[in-house]
């Protein structure tokens, strides 16, 4: 019974897209000619178009650098903007190549939902935003029993917010919408009395509002969010190759390489970069992952090292001034760490 | 008899392939086999390509905590309920704004549809004038004025404006006081009941004193009377016992009374403003097609404009309107999922929460369109009833 009611509906889902996925991801990308890159429909410093219409942020230049690391050209690269609800169907059924739109790992998501994600490009943690000038006195998100909270349906996010206030014993009014551009407009049009998202996200959203100044983020963060891409089980060889770009953003900032000094850096004496830039002789650093030897070169070209692509987009070269924090490298107290090219 | 001989062979004689009864079940059978046949593929094509993306299916996850909650719930639902109940919260909300939507569409229609025949020149145009702006408008933009333009210019809950009764109305939506029932008030329930079977009875009698003797009863004012006054009796003799839960201002809302969300009014403005407009157009096109010598011959049987529009015109009318009426009351069912651009929780945005939390689409999908059907098809039947008490039957 159940397999006859998955039927009725399941061609034009499922069925035909996800036959044509199955020829290998990489070739397919090939052919096309272009990386096929699953966005946010607006979230400033990950992924949200600037006013020449162009994707910015470290979710739209992580695509950037898969397509450098495929095509040897970052422009090679499609977006399509996606709400929450909508994100797992269009990966799952072939629409995106990848999935790079501030997504929280989870297991669920990486068995029952069958993807896999690659590793963990922002270390976020969900917080709380109020208007400061119309609810004095609430510093804490503990204070906000009763309160009317906005949140965008289908994330993690929603979830942690129902567990919070129930494990602190506070009541509280949802007021859900799908879209992000929908739950920023409710809040600041004084629907809900707080915004809860990811704190990264606090403070871009905090940017586009009415009067920036009047809204503060609370401190409390109350859950992990590890925000990375993630592209579908069942294919190793496009799974390692994105795993191995965002490892290579990485070491090459570990390694000191950087957009400006790439070209000069391949002539260095240290045999670890040029060994990660493919200048050993005979080497096939890049042709035994499916993409040419000086792949990495083309990464730091196209978008920079992690460092540089954090920098400009939610960083110090940002309107939202984040600091590294736990999202430096481990030789610098951070988390970020990634395994050795050779 | 020779003739007789001959037609009898004649179908035998024809070839076995020219046989146009063997042709048309060939035909038939054919069509079945393919149609089942792509349908098993298409079936089979899912259930393989789940299976080879890792993709969980089947439909045990209704069974999993859902763990969100959700702003409307009409039925107990927290957090810790199942998905499988946060979908049936979603459907219940989807009925609700759907039954009050047809219930004031149709009310404002039949208003608007009879004001657009009226003989007064300003309502006749104010009705023109209401019908062409909602119907060359799409539903949503109508749902998105209400709620960005109307309801969320309110101003905030500290600055609520008060209403009498002790009701608020802010930009988080309507407040009012909630009835709270103490011991004793069954009797009034009992004494509502009472007056209801009594003013059917006494409208029953009424008719059929009238159909005797030709001599009218008040009717109207005595069933008033009866279901007004019974249930008010029965609450001063069990001693007053209802008493009000008001709203009072807390830190951030109004707490206590009961709260109609703006999500709420907005989609149900929306819907029936916009479903009546074309409720509207039918009823006039109903009334219209009365033959002008149905009201020429009541009023010469001297019947003032009111009793030959209740007793003449709209009796035939309705006949008119009724099979019409049934696709707007369908088209107003299906119009309550764009509930989710403005976050009211119908059945399309719970189902759409669970699977997107879940992420097994084709089961989700599937279960909204069900559900969807199933509603129509119940509507569809009522109104069939209703269609075919109406029905002319001839003598």
């Amino acid at each position: 019974m159940k397999h006859i009611a998955f039927g009725i509906l399941g061609a034009a889902a499922l069925g035909f897209t996800a036959s044509a996925a199955s020829a290998g991801t990489l070739d397919t990308v090939k052919q096309k000619g272009f990386i096929q890159c699953g966005v946010s429909t607006g979230l400033a410093g990950f992924s949200a178009p600037d006013d020449k219409g162009d994707w910015q942020g470290i979710d739209a230049d992580f695509c950037r650098a898969v397509a450098a690391a495929v095509f040897g050209d970052g422009s090679k690269v499609k977006f399509t903007p996606l709400s929450a609800k909508e994100r797992f169907t269009a990966l799952q059924s072939g629409e995106v190549d990848i999935l790079s739109r501030n997504t929280t790992w989870t297991i669920n998501r990486d068995t029952a939902l069958g993807l896999n994600f690659i590793g963990v490009t922002y270390y976020d943690g969900q917080g709380f935003m109020i208007n400061a000038k119309k609810l004095p006195g609430v510093n804490s998100a503990l204070q906000l029993s009763g309160a009317a909270v906005c949140v965008q349906s289908g994330t993690t996010t929603e979830l942690n917010l129902a567990d919070y206030f129930k494990s602190n014993k506070m009541e509280y009014n949802p007021v859900v919408f799908e879209k992000l551009e929908e739950v920023n407009a409710a809040y600041d049009a004084g629907r809900c009395d707080v915004y809860t998202t990811d704190q990264s996200g606090l403070y871009g959203i905090r940017l586009t509002l009415g009067s920036p100044a009047d809204h503060v983020v609370l401190p409390e963060i109350i859950s992990k969010e590890p925000l990375g891409p993630a592209v579908r089980q069942g294919d190793d060889q496009w799974y390692h190759i994105v795993k191995w770009t965002y490892f290579a953003l990485l070491d090459a900032e570990e390694l000191g390489i950087t957009k400006a000094n790439v070209e000069e850096m391949k002539a260095s004496d240290n045999p670890e970069i040029k060994r990660v830039l493919g200048q050993e002789a005979d080497t096939k650093i890049g042709t035994d992952l499916g993409v040419s030897n000086d792949w990495v070169v083309n990464i730091v070209k196209a978008v920079g090292n992690y460092g540089e692509v954090f920098e400009k987009n939610v960083g110090s070269g940002s309107p939202l001034k984040i600091a590294r924090g736990i999202n430096a490298l481990w030789t610098k107290g951070g988390l970020q760490y990634a395994p050795p090219i050779r | 008899m020779a003739s007789q001989e001959i037609l009898r062979e004649e179908p035998s004689r024809a070839s076995f392939i020219n046989d146009p009864k063997v042709r048309s079940l060939f035909f038939q059978t054919l069509v079945i086999v393919i149609l089942f046949g792509s349908v098993w593929w298409i079936v089979q094509n899912v259930i393989d390509n789940l299976a080879r993306l890792h993709i969980a299916s089947g439909f045990g996850f209704l069974k999993g905590r859902a763990g969100f909650d959700i702003s409307d719930t009409p039925i107990a639902y927290t957090s810790d309920s199942t998905y499988g109940r946060a979908i049936i919260v979603g459907l219940i909300n989807t009925i609700i704004v759907a039954v009050a939507g047809i219930i004031t569409a149709t009310i404002i229609g039949f208003v608007v549809g009879i004001g657009r025949l009226s003989q007064n020149w300003l309502i006749r145009k104010i009705c023109t004038v209401y019908v062409e702006i909602f119907r060359n408008i799409p539903p949503l933009l109508v749902i998105f004025f209400w709620y960005s333009g109307v309801l969320a210019v309110l101003p905030p809950p500290r600055e609520s404006y008060n209403l009498p009764f002790g009701s608020f109305l802010n930009q988080r939506g309507f407040y009012f006081p909630r009835a709270v029932w103490g011991d004793g008030s069954w009797l009034i329930l009992v004494a509502f009941l009472v007056g209801l079977a009594m003013a059917w009875f006494v409208a029953r009698t009424a008719r059929q004193r009238q159909m005797v003797t030709g001599q009218q009863f008040p009717v109207f004012w005595t069933s008033i009377a009866l279901i007004a006054g019974l249930p008010l009796l029965a609450y001063a003799l069990s001693g007053f016992p209802l008493s009000f839960d008001f709203p009072k201002q807390s830190t951030f809302n109004l707490t206590g009374g009961f709260q109609v969300k703006p999500e709420f009014l907005s989609l149900y403005l929306a819907l029936s403003c916009y479903t009546a407009a074309f409720i509207a157009e039918i009823v006039r096109a109903g009334i219209r097609g009365v033959s002008r010598g149905q009201t020429e011959a009541a009023g010469a049987l001297g019947l003032r404009s009111g009793p030959i529009l209740r007793l003449v015109v709209v009796p035939q009318a309705m006949r008119i309107v009724i099979p019409p009426l049934t696709s707007q009351y369908l088209n107003l069912t299906k119009n309550s999922s764009l509930a989710i651009a403005i976050g009211y929780p119908d059945l399309t945005a719970t189902a759409g929460t669970v699977l997107n939390q879940t992420g097994q689409a084709v089961e989700g999908v599937l279960i909204m369109m069900i559900a969807y059907l199933v509603l129509s098809l119940v509507t569809s039947a009522v109104m069939n009833v209703v269609n075919a008490r109406m029905a002319l039957v001839e003598r």
